[in-house]
């Protein structure tokens, strides 16, 4: 065989820099595909070219970035993946061009790996609409793409290991955090130590967050949540109550809300793939192997754990993929120690799932007049009359009879409450497109069926 | 070959005119019609929070005001129009000098 065979990786955060250096090292032609304009995804997201800043430090990325250089992986950035065929012999990866997003690309591989990342979702409450209420990574990533804040008096409010550097870093840029609202527990945190011990270095990363916070004099409130967020036009205050019975409710006044209430992995193009999910994940096997053959998924599409586990997984599915793509079974010995943190980073992750599960039934009981679908505008009551009245009995009949989720983000925003809504739970959302695409370019595409000419 | 510009123009006014970047790096853009300062290449949802904007957008049922809320190019909550085009993310969409950025009611197009 003359020619190296070719893996197209989609997306470029940890999971996708790993892989696609893994396999580049070991003579597979890889191309790389992003819809950003820099390498790095939402974690290693780097300063805007515009500021004129220096990259941001740190021997990981520093690492990921040159190795991208030195193995001459093809980085294709701003195309946006819509879609991944698998035909009889190859992939044919669908993507649209640049800001505008109105031209199409396709690309052929004989392998993919699905490292698509994933998004934040918030459960809704009074006022979550009104601008200055943003998502927590969504503050993270204007501020440390492009150094800008929505406001200076902050309220980070929610669940999970997120919040913590968001308010670090609101903090360290200037603006008076006013509270960090916590809904999980401390005191389940004990329970977990046999979890969370096997990584202690993520356990001092986060200890290190709070001092951090301690010394910018952030108050942190847990056991709490947000119940309200107050405006016209313009977010002005936050209700903050207790989750344990007899505590009082707290009025905190505010411009910027960055709230979050966890994250949910990306997998619209392993779904139109045929790739089978474990819940709301991708299923891979130990080698980040998807059920559909020649068809690796690592990082948060298989499961939310952070950069480090994305890291792992990707360098993992790399070396599976160069020796599977040159016929060879590949030796797990090779990345047992990527292998060994995987399974530890995916034990610590358990834990803090289930110590910051969003507190129970609340995305139920949100009131009939809050907008919970945010894209056509639908609110809680309507989505309880078709439930109550017209006999809806999951999200899609909830979706077809009130609109829900049939807006521009496709349910990525409001699916987990018009599931709990709904009383069922979260299911994928089969999107056969992973983002708007212009008829133009549907109809540029090749004909599967035509003649070859 | 161009005019050359009067003596007296001051390098940002030419630029302004001309719808360039400056030498500091910095450009004009205007928001339903009125001059903002913007780097080239940041994000319109930058350009509009750095000049204390946090809203551009009107929904299409209740007309309400929206603005960036993912902040990544998931939710479609911060469209807007730029130089005449509708439903840009301005989370996305990168600055160039002289774009005419506009609030974008509704659908952002005249059929509604």
């Amino acid at each position: 065989m003359t020619e190296r065979p070719r893996l197209a990786v989609v997306g470029a955060g940890p999971a996708g820099l790993a892989g696609a250096l893994a396999a580049a090292a070991r003579g597979v032609d890889v191309t790389l595909v992003d819809a950003a304009g820099r390498p790095g995804g939402q974690f290693h997201r780097q300063p805007s070219p515009a500021l004129g800043a220096p990259p941001r430090q740190g021997h990981t990325w520093e690492r990921l970035r040159t190795g991208l250089d030195r193995h001459r992986v093809t980085h294709l950035t701003e195309h946006h993946v819509w879609c991944v065929q698998r035909d009889s012999m190859s992939f044919l990866v669908h993507a649209l061009l640049g800001p505008a997003q109105d031209e199409g690309v396709s690309l052929r591989a004989d392998a993919v790996l699905l490292a698509t990342g994933g998004h934040e979702y918030v459960l809704p409450f009074p006022g979550w609409t009104l601008p200055g209420v943003i998502t927590a990574g969504g503050a993270q990533a204007m501020l440390k793409g492009e150094r800008v804040l929505p406001g200076r008096h902050v309220v980070v409010a929610g669940t999970g290991p997120l919040l913590l550097p968001v308010a670090t870093g609101l903090a360290a840029a200037g603006a008076e955090v006013a509270a960090l609202v916590e809904s999980a527990d401390p005191g389940a945190v004990p329970r977990r130590f046999p979890d969370l011990l096997v990584r202690p270095d993520k356990l001092a990363e986060g200890a290190g967050y709070a001092v951090r916070l301690l010394r910018h004099r952030v108050r942190i409130l847990t056991r709490h949540t947000v119940v309200a967020a107050h405006g016209t036009d313009r977010l002005e205050a936050v209700t903050v109550a207790p989750l344990s019975p007899g505590g009082r409710s707290l009025r905190i006044l505010c411009d910027t809300l960055a709230v979050g209430h966890g994250m949910l992995p990306g997998t619209d193009l392993a779904e139109t793939l045929g790739c089978t999910l474990t819940g709301t994940a991708v299923r891979v096997d130990a080698e980040q192997r998807t059920d559909v053959p020649g068809a690796w998924a690592a990082g948060e599409t298989t499961g939310i754990g952070g950069a480090a586990l994305a890291l792992a997984e990707g360098h993992i599915a790399g070396r599976s993929a160069a020796a599977r793509l040159y016929g060879r079974t590949p030796d797990p010995a090779g990345w047992a120690p990527a292998a060994r943190a995987r399974s530890r980073l995916r034990r610590f992750f358990a834990a803090v799932d289930a110590v910051c599960a969003p507190p129970p039934g609340r995305a139920g009981s949100v009131p009939d007049d809050t907008v919970v679908c945010r894209c056509e505008e639908v609110t809680a009551g309507e989505v309880r009359t078709a439930v109550s009245t017209l006999g809806a009995t999951d999200a899609r009949s909830a979706k077809l009879l009130t609109r829900a989720g049939m807006g521009w983000c496709q349910g990525r925003m409001c699916g987990p409450a018009v599931a709990a809504l709904t009383g069922c739970p979260l299911t994928p959302g089969r999107r056969p497109f992973a983002r708007p695409v212009p008829l133009g370019v549907l109809a540029a595409l090749p004909d599967p069926d035509a003649p070859a000419p | 070959m161009r005019p050359q510009q009067p003596a007296q123009a001051r390098p940002d006014v030419r630029a302004r005119q001309s719808g360039q970047a400056r030498p500091d790096g910095t450009c004009t853009v205007t928001f339903d019609g009125r001059p903002l300062e913007a780097r080239p290449g940041q994000t319109v949802a930058a350009a509009l929070w750095a000049a204390g904007v946090t809203a551009w957008r009107t929904t299409r049922r209740a007309g309400r005001p929206r603005g960036v809320f993912c902040g990544i190019g998931v939710c479609f909550d911060c469209l807007v129009t730029v130089n005449g085009s509708p439903n840009q993310r301005a989370c996305l969409v990168p600055v160039r000098p002289g774009d005419v950025i506009g609030v974008q009611e509704g659908t952002g197009r005249d059929d509604d």
